[in-house]
């Protein structure tokens, strides 16, 4: 059994949040400069350049790429043979956020109650979700995730009827309605089937795999280069002020279900989609 | 850059009712940033029949809850919030001499008839373009509210700040018209 120390976790995650935040991905970048070439929209293309200059800048100056630095969302891939060492992962966890967020100058967005909505001061608690997976390995994804887009997102329970025409005709309507506030263009998420949570973690799960990917399976390839295009005739376009531009990607992640159910979650993002990764 | 309107704060109601969707404009001045938690102060001190504290009359409110500086930074990341959240206390601060708002996304009807009845623009910043804006902004000081962090009331002082006429004082709104020329797939 491989041992690996808390301590490792702790610094592990404090540099993923940094990056995260400061580095927009390569995949995310390019879709962005190739959207300068393709926007019709003289101010979407404007836009455009404002956002490629955004992410030089944050990368340039060490700064985040945008001033909400999300909710901490961390993915953890525990190898079912690797032993955690001194303290509890969680811990660790929220510790790596606690420094991150404060070496990093980045915000700390986090409210310690829906209701009384104080400020805990240092972005914890990480919204942390674990598999155990064969191996030796443990695998860390920080996703920090903002809000102006987190609250486009639903889930909603179809019936087996309303078929692959009521996964299109819902994952339209969300983007729809969202119009400019999610800060388009946007990457948009979608999970379908399992249960109600397991569609909104397949969703969340989706914003992780690049905007140059398609999914493996060509009937779910072929559903999101519908969609995108769909998407793409709403008119939106970026930051919401009209153009061709208003996704990058739909990325559609699927499970088997019920015999009974058609769950659909849709997670919409923003242009910054930001996820960093490492393994220990 | 061309087609660019260059205006200052503070913004007189006059002034504000001169602006047209569609109008790029760089902004410079003071402008008061104000999110979410403040909105929510001010509708609660002027309920208890207190002042606001800040003169709101011809001012300009920038939603915005910046990242912290970095040693030597004027301040982090700064780029506008989702404008639609501060919908419920805006018509009010309207009536009180606000005269612009810089956010992102839609606002409610409430809000476009109260800048109608008392002349008021609703600026559009690009969201997500947090690094860029920040180096508009040339100084920042909390002006209330410093327990709120991130959402306290801040003064800050932009120059050449980007921005676009999203909805002006007529009701004229940039989104539904920029959309309407690009969209061919209707919901």
């Amino acid at each position: 059994m491989r041992e690996i120390d808390v301590s490792q976790v702790t610094e592990t995650v404090e540099k993923l949040c940094i990056k995260a935040n400061y580095e927009l991905n390569g995949d995310i970048v390019a879709a962005l400069e190739e959207g300068m070439e393709l926007e019709e929209s003289e101010t979407g293309r404007r836009v455009l350049r404002q956002l490629v200059e955004n992410a030089r800048i944050a990368a340039r100056e060490r700064m985040a790429v945008c001033q909400d630095t999300g909710m901490a969302v961390v993915f953890i891939e525990l190898g079912q043979d690797v032993h955690i060492r001194g303290g509890s992962l969680s811990d660790a966890v929220n510790e790596g956020v606690r420094r991150g967020y404060e070496k990093g100058f980045l915000r700390k967005s986090v409210v310690s109650d829906p209701f009384g909505r104080a400020n805990t001061g240092d972005n914890t608690p990480a919204v942390i979700h674990y598999d155990i997976v064969e191996g030796d390995r443990l695998r860390i994804t920080v996703a920090p995730k903002g809000f102006g887009s987190e609250n486009m997102s639903g889930v909603r329970m179809l019936k087996p009827s309303d078929g692959i025409e009521g996964v299109k005709a819902y994952v339209l309507e969300m983007v729809d309605r969202a119009g400019p506030n999610p800060c388009p263009p946007l990457v948009v998420g979608v999970g379908i089937g399992g249960t109600m949570e397991k569609a909104a973690l397949l969703a969340k799960k989706a914003l992780l795999r690049p905007v140059d990917r398609r999914h493996a399976d060509s009937r779910i390839r072929k559903l999101e280069k519908e969609l995108l295009e769909f998407i793409n005739g709403l008119g939106i376009g970026p930051a919401g002020l009209g153009g061709r531009m208003t996704a990058m990607a739909v990325n559609i992640e699927v499970f088997p279900t019920h015999i009974a159910g058609l769950p659909v979650a849709v997670n919409i993002s923003c242009h910054v989609t930001r996820h960093a990764e490492a393994e220990l | 850059m061309d087609n660019v309107i260059k205006i200052e704060t503070p913004l007189t109601r006059d002034d504000a009712r001169k602006l047209r969707a569609g109008d790029h404009i760089w902004i410079s001045g003071v402008v008061y940033a104000a999110r979410d938690a403040a909105h929510k102060k001010f509708i609660e001190m002027l309920d208890a029949g207190k002042e606001l504290p800040f003169d709101i009359r011809d001012q300009v409110i920038y939603y915005v809850g910046p990242c912290p500086a970095r040693p030597g930074q004027v301040i982090g990341s700064a780029g506008p919030t989702t404008s639609g959240r501060m919908d419920a206390y805006t018509p009010r601060l309207i009536e009180l001499g606000l005269t612009g708002m810089i956010g992102k996304g839609a606002r409610s009807g409430e809000v476009v008839e109260a800048m109608k009845k008392y002349g008021a623009v609703y600026f559009g910043a690009v969201g997500g373009a947090g690094a860029l804006l920040s180096k508009c902004i040339i100084s920042e000081e909390i002006a209330a509210f410093p327990e709120l962090g991130p959402e306290a009331l801040r003064r800050l002082v932009i120059r050449d700040f980007p921005a676009i006429v999203v909805i002006d004082s007529e009701g004229r709104d940039m989104y539904s018209a920029g959309r309407k020329k690009f969209q061919r797939v209707f919901v």
